[in-house]
């Protein structure tokens, strides 16, 4: 079922947790609410939820308006960040909890338990209490009770966020095999951006209260809309320039801008480049480069880290190579080298106007 | 071959050595001598002192007592901490204080207090009387002054266990469909056991050995609101301490042996905490 926000506003004494949200999760779809801490995010999971109310705006599943319905009445299931399990309760009961406040029969409820079991892989565990089972376990088993009585939506709140990167990397993974398998509309919340990229099939990103960008993966990466979603989106490297007639100017690089600022008057502007959008080179060579020295290399992990110094900006660059690229430059820390982007990014201010 | 010390707590030797000696000097010597001067009886004289049908019906009231006011306070105990909890209200924190009053005041004004306003012509017993609510000089008043003493230990038992109850447990049982009531009884309280019992064994043991407002407010009629420290006390007026050791003897093993017994169910209560 799908989800609609309309203009919704939440402030909590001063603080505007969010501040006119408006958003669209298509039916079956598995989105990921992705930002910082205090960007909105868990607060917007948690009206959908019922479990805060909107101040201004409404939220509908489906067609159904359910701005003022409990929590209780509105079948959602809900995966809490420190899972919220019931601690005196076996695995079984937890799992049992939404057919059993609902009145099911015993036999349908150990009929859907017993399935939900199966599709977590707890099935021999199910006599355990909630204290005896793994971080990872534990999470399983908070998903399989908020899926048990057939929720119209599923909301995870950092479903992950307690976890070690290796068990992260698994649920990961399994999360979505099983909503490919269940096809409930889905939304989590997270901090953290490899982990929305690589379960949403939409990324919603927020900030101070306001969706800064919403598309597929690839489209937030490849086109993030603001400097913000940009450097939140990983590592960047950033430069006070300023553009030109259809030019980007930053030191002695000069370059053809194919959209930014068209007009005669020089303006400031800030260039975002990746680390890996960075090549080094031994000579300037006549293309356009800043000077840099090199301060340290970490060839651990996949690529090589180098961390330069652009001298005639005093400002610290972060470039990645692939090791074939560094053993072929021959870096060590101390050598004067030549940093080119090979992509450039430019977000300019709005302009301002005084009277 | 020196053995070598493996406790990384240093201490344990002078702590234990404190510990026996303090537990000694303070309960075990004085509970031994009230034992040994219940021997200087023969066994006769024994059971002809603790066993009278006017020490059972004492027996009978202090426990009666004492096991309906631990209930009664467990549950208005229970409603007490729930709002000094939950709820933000004006005054709180005195509403709080207020709450250990009956630990420190003097029982013995607490029962003087209690007498005078529910007799037939005091502040309150003056409406209650007619309406056939005696709680001055009978069983029932014996109950409500007891309550009085008991309801701190359940609150200040329960009050942190639902502090740390976090609000997620029943934001969850909310989102997966169950009602208030649902929650309070399958979520909240279970999560609240092991505190409950804890401090209605605590209430319990307190009104066990309660004396000094009782016999204010009870009146002392045999058979009828005389409660078995009170019986001691008799005795003792008539220089017959033999046989008041022995009524306390009994009382310390009846006590001991409910203790044991909530002991037993407070750990049952905790079974799943790991």
């Amino acid at each position: 079922m799908s989800i609609t926000i309309k203009s919704v506003t939440k402030r909590f004494g001063k603080f505007t947790a969010l501040d006119n949200v408006s958003l669209e999760v298509p039916s079956g779809s598995l989105v990921a609410l992705l930002g910082s801490s205090g960007s909105g995010k868990t607060t917007l999971l948690r009206i959908i939820a019922g479990l805060e109310v909107p101040d201004v705006g409404s939220v509908l599943i489906q067609d159904e308006d359910i701005t003022h319905a409990s929590a209780q009445q509105r079948n959602v299931g809900f995966v809490f960040q420190h899972y919220a399990l019931f601690r005196h309760m076996t695995v079984y009961e937890n799992v049992a909890f939404g057919l059993r406040v609902r009145g099911r029969p015993d036999g349908q409820v150990c009929e859907r338990v017993t399935e939900l079991l199966k599709l977590i892989r707890l099935e021999g565990l199910d006599q355990r209490y909630p204290g005896q089972l793994s971080g990872g376990q534990r999470q399983r088993v908070a998903l399989a009770r908020a899926l048990a009585a057939q929720p119209r939506l599923l909301l995870l709140d950092e479903p992950f966020g307690a976890l070690d990167a290796k068990v992260r990397q698994e649920l990961r993974t399994w999360l979505r095999r099983l909503h490919d398998e269940i096809h409930v509309t889905s939304l989590f919340v997270t901090h953290d951006q490899e982990e929305a990229f690589a379960v949403a099939d939409k990324v919603v990103v927020m900030q101070g209260g306001k969706i800064e960008q919403m598309g597929a993966p690839h489209e937030v990466f490849d086109h993030p809309a603001s400097p913000f979603v940009m450097d939140f989106l990983g590592n960047v490297n950033v430069f006070q320039g300023r553009v030109q007639s259809g030019r980007l100017l930053l030191g002695n690089i000069d370059l053809a801008a194919h959209d930014a600022h068209p007009q005669e008057e020089e303006r400031p502007a800030t260039f975002y480049v990746r680390p890996h959008e960075l090549d080094i080179k031994r000579s300037a060579n006549g293309t356009p480069s800043l000077k840099a020295n090199v301060l340290h290399l970490n060839p651990a992990g996949p690529v090589t880290r180098v961390q330069l110094l652009a001298v005639d900006f005093g400002l610290t660059v972060h470039v990645e190579l692939s090791h074939e690229r560094r053993a072929e430059l021959g870096l060590s820390p101390g050598d004067t080298v030549y940093v080119a982007p090979r992509k450039l990014r430019v977000f300019l201010p709005e302009p301002e106007y005084t009277i | 071959m020196a053995t070598v010390n493996r406790r990384i707590l240093p201490g344990f030797l002078p702590g234990m050595s404190y510990t026996l000696t303090y537990l000694t000097i303070l309960v075990l010597v004085p509970l031994g001598a009230c034992f040994f001067k219940a021997m200087t009886l023969s066994w006769d004289q024994f059971w002809g002192a603790v066993w009278t049908p006017r020490a059972q019906a004492a027996y009978a009231l202090t426990f009666g007592a004492s096991l309906a006011a631990a209930v009664l306070s467990t549950v208005f105990g229970l409603v007490v901490a729930w709002v000094l909890v939950r709820y933000q209200f004006p005054g709180k924190r005195l509403f709080d204080s207020l709450i250990d009053l009956p630990f420190a005041l003097p029982t013995a004004v607490a029962g003087l207090v209690y007498r005078s306003l529910y007799v037939k012509n005091g502040w309150l017993g003056q409406f209650l009387v007619p309406l056939g609510i005696e709680l001055a000089l009978t069983r029932s008043g014996i109950v409500w002054v007891l309550t009085f003493l008991g309801i701190p230990f359940i609150v200040r038992t329960v009050q942190p266990v639902l502090e740390a109850l976090e609000s997620d447990q029943e934001e969850a049982a909310a989102s997966l469909g169950a009602n208030r009531f649902q929650t309070v009884c399958r979520v909240i309280l279970p999560n609240l056991y092991p505190a409950i019992v804890t401090g209605f064994a605590l209430a319990f043991a307190r009104c066990l050995g309660e004396y000094g407002s009782v016999v204010f407010i009870a009146g002392n009629k045999q058979f009828d609101t005389e409660i078995a420290p009170i019986l001691i006390v008799n005795r003792l007026e008539e220089t017959e301490y033999g046989e008041a050791a022995a009524i306390a003897i009994v009382l310390l093993v009846m006590s001991f042996a409910m203790l044991i017994v909530i002991n037993w169910l407070e750990r049952w209560s905790r079974r799943n905490e790991h």
